[in-house]
């Protein structure tokens, strides 16, 4: 079975370009457009892989990020989060609510492959 | 054994490769410039310390890395195989053979002791070569030692230690070492934490940045070493990769001696299709009989007896072909007294060849296994008191090596194991005065050589101070024959002086199944192993009805004692009227038995008896005949002693009327 991803963003053509470059990699993604959306969809489904922005509207990603580490319903499953380089400090925060490892924006289709395939070994 | 139990597997495999180390290493001592053999211990060593390290053996893995590069520097022309090197490769045989019984988590004592053994092993090589060979291998690998540990809660929070092992694995050859030091107790391990924290001896064209970019999401948090394998000497040349998922499941390392080895046997593929093929027959043979059975009305006999057939043809076979398991090629033992004669030659500073023959003769696991010991003392005896010294050789005229042999073959039912020595043979005449003083035999008593170094087998007999040729050390000699004995063996010994002695062992193919002559004695069964029985002749008339208690038959002019099993087992039930007498033979022994019927030959499964019968004499076992009663097995060799002490005390009183 494929490894299900779920990507959390509010701009739907990131959302969709992330759906392209995972699909075509063999993966199954699943899109929410923020974080109290990305945050239901973790509470009904264990997935292999989250994937998320920060600034997003209702609910941020750090938020989503600690909340679902709170509801136990995803432990062990690796949270990536898009980022810029300058937002150096952001790293250790959202490190700190529960994200395992991290993207900088812009990115390709390979990179976010690559990253993909590194946390979650296949 | 265990089937999935990777390391029991390796046991097993381990003592094979040590057995065909020392096997080379000791024909090499004979032909030292034999490359074929130099490669055959040098793949040894490697296959062991590659499979060693493989399965958590790592002072087994590092002690052998040693020898084989000492082999290595013979294979290449570097230097010699020199006795001194063989000598020491041989202990260091045995030291390996201990890190392997000692188990995973090693012993510091033993490891000392092997400290010992690679210094000499450093010497022998040097004394080849010319010079010495540095203990820690030049390391001119490129490559880091990476030891690392992830942050706490790093894994709740979805990193995954295994895609990390795979990353590092695809950027070099990995030598991966899980630490289980830190994993609690079931009761207070979270299942979500990582307890396990690594060591990694990586090598190949990889930068610290490489290895930087692997941990990159965590680098910031965890503890991470990553150095240059150039620093650390005593880091190891990786052996193999390990598979990840390997490693994370092996067995934490348990402080205790580890459990020997289970039996096992190996059995060829076809001999299995065979059983396979044979079970499969029988299972259609037995619904045919099922088929009959069911059906109403009268049964055709013929097609009752043709099923009949069908089944008893299969069971034969059957049994032929799960015997044929059980049975080892006698060479496994040979090869195993190889080693002795080296070392035993070496200790006594005698040259001895050892020649072997008949090495596939095939006898039973269990024949083998409980051979080996007296074997080795007889072994032991030829070397250490049989053959002479150089010199004491030279001067009797014969070639300074001495010769000592042993041969195998297959003789009806029976397999003959045969160790000569050219030696000098035994002194009949101390055996002859030894026995007259402790009362085993008349004085001027008549015997045959067979007879007289039989005595030898006496507890008690065999002193150094007695007969020089045969001391023993440990047991004596009548533990060796009671071993013999229990394997329904004998031992006859035949020996010329000046010329050498011969020690053949008798032995039985196998134990759990005999030909049998069965037999009526009153109301009772008894079945005789066929192998003892030598004839069968009627009684004579005069001798049924004689009460002088003569009880001995000519047979062709050869005087024979006979018991009457009637009166030995004192049946009531009317007597036949033509009783019959079974001669048996075992050893040196002839011995009648009257029973009232023959009843004919039949296969016999033997089951032992009770610990509660297992002390009377006259029985060694009971098997259950085809209509479902039991017949006891008469234990031959115990009536033909008692047939020969009555024989004995009638001589006596001959003796006394004359």
């Amino acid at each position: 079975m494929s490894a299900s991803i779920l990507t959390v963003d509010d701009s739907s053509s990131l959302r969709m370009a992330v759906r392209i470059a995972l699909t075509g990699a063999g993966y199954t993604v699943t899109e929410a457009g923020d974080g109290m959306e990305g945050l239901t969809k973790a509470g009904a489904q264990r997935f292999d892989m989250i994937i998320t922005d920060l600034n997003m509207p209702r609910m941020d990603g750090l938020t989503m990020i600690r909340e679902i580490r709170k509801s136990g319903k995803q432990t062990g499953v690796p949270i990536i989060f898009l980022t810029t380089e300058s937002d150096d400090g952001v790293k250790g925060q959202a490190k700190a609510a529960g994200a395992t490892g991290w993207l900088v924006k812009p990115f390709n289709a390979d990179q976010l492959v690559k990253i993909a395939r590194k946390v979650l070994g296949r | 054994m265990s089937e999935d139990d990777p390391v029991a597997a390796f046991r097993v495999e381990a003592a094979e490769l040590l057995d065909s180390v020392e096997a080379a290493l000791l024909d090499l001592a004979g032909d030292s410039t034999n490359t074929g053999l130099v490669d055959e211990v040098f793949r040894g060593l490697h296959t062991l310390k590659g499979s060693g390290a493989m399965f958590g053996f790592e002072a087994l893995a590092r002690f052998t890395h040693h020898c084989e590069t000492a082999f290595d520097r013979v294979r290449k022309g570097h230097a010699e195989a020199s006795q001194a090197l063989i000598g020491v490769v041989l202990s260091a045989r045995d030291h390996m053979q201990a890190l392997i019984d000692v188990g995973t988590q090693g012993d510091p004592m033993l490891e000392m002791a092997g400290e010992a053994i690679l210094s000499s092993l450093e010497k022998a090589v040097a004394n080849s070569e010319g010079m010495a060979i540095p203990r820690a291998m030049p390391t001119e690998r490129k490559g880091w030692h990476i030891s690392f540990k992830l942050p706490p809660g790093s894994m709740a929070n979805g990193t995954n230690p295994l895609p990390l092992l795979d990353e590092l694995r695809g950027l070099g050859d990995c030598l991966i070492t899980p630490r289980l030091d830190e994993v609690p107790p079931l009761a207070s391990l979270v299942p979500t934490e990582c307890y396990i924290y690594w060591d990694i001896v990586i090598e190949g064209d990889v930068t610290c940045e490489d290895i930087e970019d692997v941990f990159i999401f965590v680098i910031d948090d965890m503890d991470l070493a990553i150095t240059p394998l150039i620093e650390e000497p005593e880091s190891d040349e990786p052996v193999e990769v390990l598979p990840v998922a390997t490693v994370l499941a092996a067995p934490q390392p348990v402080a205790k001696a580890a459990p020997p080895a289970q039996e096992s046997v190996r059995v060829a593929a076809e001999r299995l299709d065979e059983l396979m093929n044979r079970v499969g027959e029988l299972v259609i043979a037995q619904s045919r009989l099922a088929q009959l059975a069911a059906s109403v009305g009268p049964v055709n006999e013929l097609t009752l007896r043709a099923v009949s057939e069908d089944i008893e043809r299969l069971s034969a076979e059957l049994r032929d072909t799960t015997m044929a398991m059980r049975m080892m090629p006698v060479g496994n033992l040979f090869g195993r007294f190889r080693r002795l004669v080296h070392d035993l030659a070496r200790e006594t500073g005698k040259t001895i060849e050892l020649v072997t023959h008949g090495e596939a003769t095939e006898v039973d696991k269990t024949v083998i296994e409980r051979l080996a010991d007296p074997m080795i003392h007889l072994i032991r005896n030829s070397c250490d008191h049989g053959l002479e010294t150089a010199d004491d050789r030279v001067a009797s005229g014969k070639s300074a090596t001495g010769r000592l042999t042993l041969s195998a073959r297959q003789a009806g039912g029976e397999v003959l194991i045969a160790i000569t020595d050219d030696g000098r043979g035994i002194d009949r005449e101390r055996v002859r005065a030894k026995a007259e003083a402790q009362g085993l035999i008349q004085p001027g008593a008549i015997l045959g050589d067979g007879e007289l170094f039989q005595m030898i087998f006496h507890p008690g007999f065999s002193t150094a101070a007695a007969i020089t040729n045969l001391s023993g050390r440990g047991v004596g000699m009548d533990v060796v024959k009671r071993s013999i004995e229990s394997l329904r063996g004998t031992i006859d010994i035949a020996s010329t002086p000046g010329m050498g002695t011969t020690m053949t062992l008798h032995l039985p193919l196998t134990l759990a199944i005999i030909e049998c002559m069965l037999v009526r004695v009153g109301e009772g069964r008894y079945a005789i192993p066929l192998s003892v029985v030598e004839e069968c002749i009627e009684l004579p008339a005069a001798e049924v009805t004689s009460t002088a208690r003569r009880n001995f038959l000519d047979v062709r002019g050869e005087l024979v004692p006979y018991l009457r099993l009637r009166d030995t087992f004192g049946t009531d039930y009317p007597a036949d009227l033509f009783q019959k007498v079974v001669i048996v033979g075992q050893g040196r022994g002839r011995v009648g038995l009257v029973v009232d019927q023959i009843i004919g030959n039949t296969q016999t499964v033997i089951k032992s008896l009770s610990r509660f019968h297992a002390g009377q004499g006259s029985f060694s076992g009971a098997t259950i005949l085809g209509d479902g009663n039991v017949a006891l097995i008469l234990d031959v060799g115990n009536l033909i002693v008692a047939a020969q002490k009555n024989q004995r005390l009638l001589g006596e009183r001959a003796g006394e009327v004359a």
